[in-house]
């Protein structure tokens, strides 16, 4: 590979990184398009994305296990409803490429999903009162059907509940064809009460382990591009470190309204690529792009801006104690 | 890439897999250690002295 590609691909890892090991989610939702844009096959540039989301998140969930932010048991029943929502979503899209409309329909599905989750988290996120509970969060946690299971970080839930949740996820990440971490982080948060950080943490090993079974799926066929996750991991894994570390110093609320930046970003650019598609408006394709390296770009440099200007104001209110 | 091209189907996948975790465990430990080398003096150069 050329060295300016190469060079390209670590800063493009680190800025993914960051994201990453601070959301929890970002890996091939903005590594996928990249290569697509790169010029790689449909098939090499899903199971490249896949082999690099596993990597990065093998490292992000190892520092998240280090601060104590992993919940096993949590996660191992996320992976299970997950992956039997899995199948159910995917069977609804079949229905649908049978009928001849599912790019259509789960496109608008995405948008919607990207754009209502977003305003939910951001509503939240500018909230003057951050323990009040939205009404439907409430309500879902109130489900209170025995037995129940520990959380790490404290409190309890019930399983049925866990299970359910894990399910419902399953059903919308095999439907939009996605990992589902964009999903099932805000779906611990607020549907189990889980701290944001365990949220995080959790959500990055269920990647892991799924960004595992997929690079090994799409491997076997050969469509994973070894140098391009090489030259990606070795800006991620650093990207990784400092994203995961800034959850510990910036504030919950500030890491919500992040989140929520990207998802209403993420949302705008499908629906701009989508009508760009339909009605052969090439520019809007260049839009969609834009829209979402430039709000990864922004949110990655809000969360480096928040967590050095805090680490600073700390250290101004340690010297005023001195 | 190290030979890997040559190996077939669920070889070459477990390869891959394998390669994977051993260079993003390979970057974290070179990582880890240049954050306890230059992680302080880094940190006190962005945060202002």
């Amino acid at each position: 590979m050329d060295p300016t590609v190469i060079t390209i691909f670590i800063g493009f890892g680190l800025l993914i990184g960051i994201l990453f090991g601070f959301f929890g989610m970002g890996g091939s939702f903005l590594v996928t398009p990249a290569l697509l844009v790169m010029g790689y096959g449909s098939q090499t540039a899903v199971g490249t994305g896949l082999a690099f989301v596993f990597g990065t998140s093998f490292i992000a969930a190892l520092k998240h296990r280090d601060h104590g932010q992993v919940d096993y048991k949590l996660g191992g029943i996320m992976i299970l409803g997950m992956t039997a929502g899995i199948e159910v979503g995917k069977t609804f899209v079949d229905a649908l490429s049978e009928l001849g409309f599912a790019d259509t329909v789960v496109s608008i599905a995405y948008v919607l999903m990207l754009g209502a989750v977003g305003i939910f988290v951001l509503r939240d996120a500018r909230s003057e009162d951050t323990d009040e509970l939205h009404p439907v969060a409430r309500m879902i946690q109130d489900f209170d059907v025995p037995p129940h299971i520990s959380l790490t970080g404290g409190g309890e839930v019930s399983l049925w509940l866990t299970m359910a949740i894990a399910l419902f996820v399953g059903v919308l990440s095999g439907f939009l064809g996605v990992g589902g971490g964009f999903l099932l982080m805000p779906a611990m948060m607020y549907g189990l009460g889980v701290p944001a950080a365990v949220a995080v943490g959790t959500d990055v090993f269920q990647i892991t382990i799924s960004g595992g079974f997929g690079a090994f799926r799409y491997a076997q066929a050969g469509n994973v591009a070894l140098p391009v996750v090489a030259s990606l991991l070795a800006g991620s894994t650093l990207g990784a470190r400092v994203g995961s570390a800034a959850t510990n110093i910036v504030d919950e609320g500030d890491i919500k309204g992040y989140f929520a930046a990207m998802l209403i970003g993420g949302s705008v650019a499908v629906a701009a690529k989508e009508i760009g598609t339909t009605y052969g408006i090439e520019v809007l394709s260049t839009v969609s792009i834009v829209l979402i390296f430039g709000s990864a770009l922004l949110v990655a440099g809000a969360v480096i801006y928040t967590t050095i200007s805090e680490l600073r104001h700390e250290k101004a209110v340690a010297a005023a104690g001195d | 890439m190290f030979g890997i091209e040559s190996l077939s189907g669920n070889a070459q996948a477990a390869a891959i897999v394998a390669a994977v975790i051993g260079e993003a465990l390979v970057l974290n430990l070179v990582y880890t250690a240049l954050e306890r080398v230059a992680g302080p003096a880094l940190t006190e150069a962005v945060t202002g002295s």
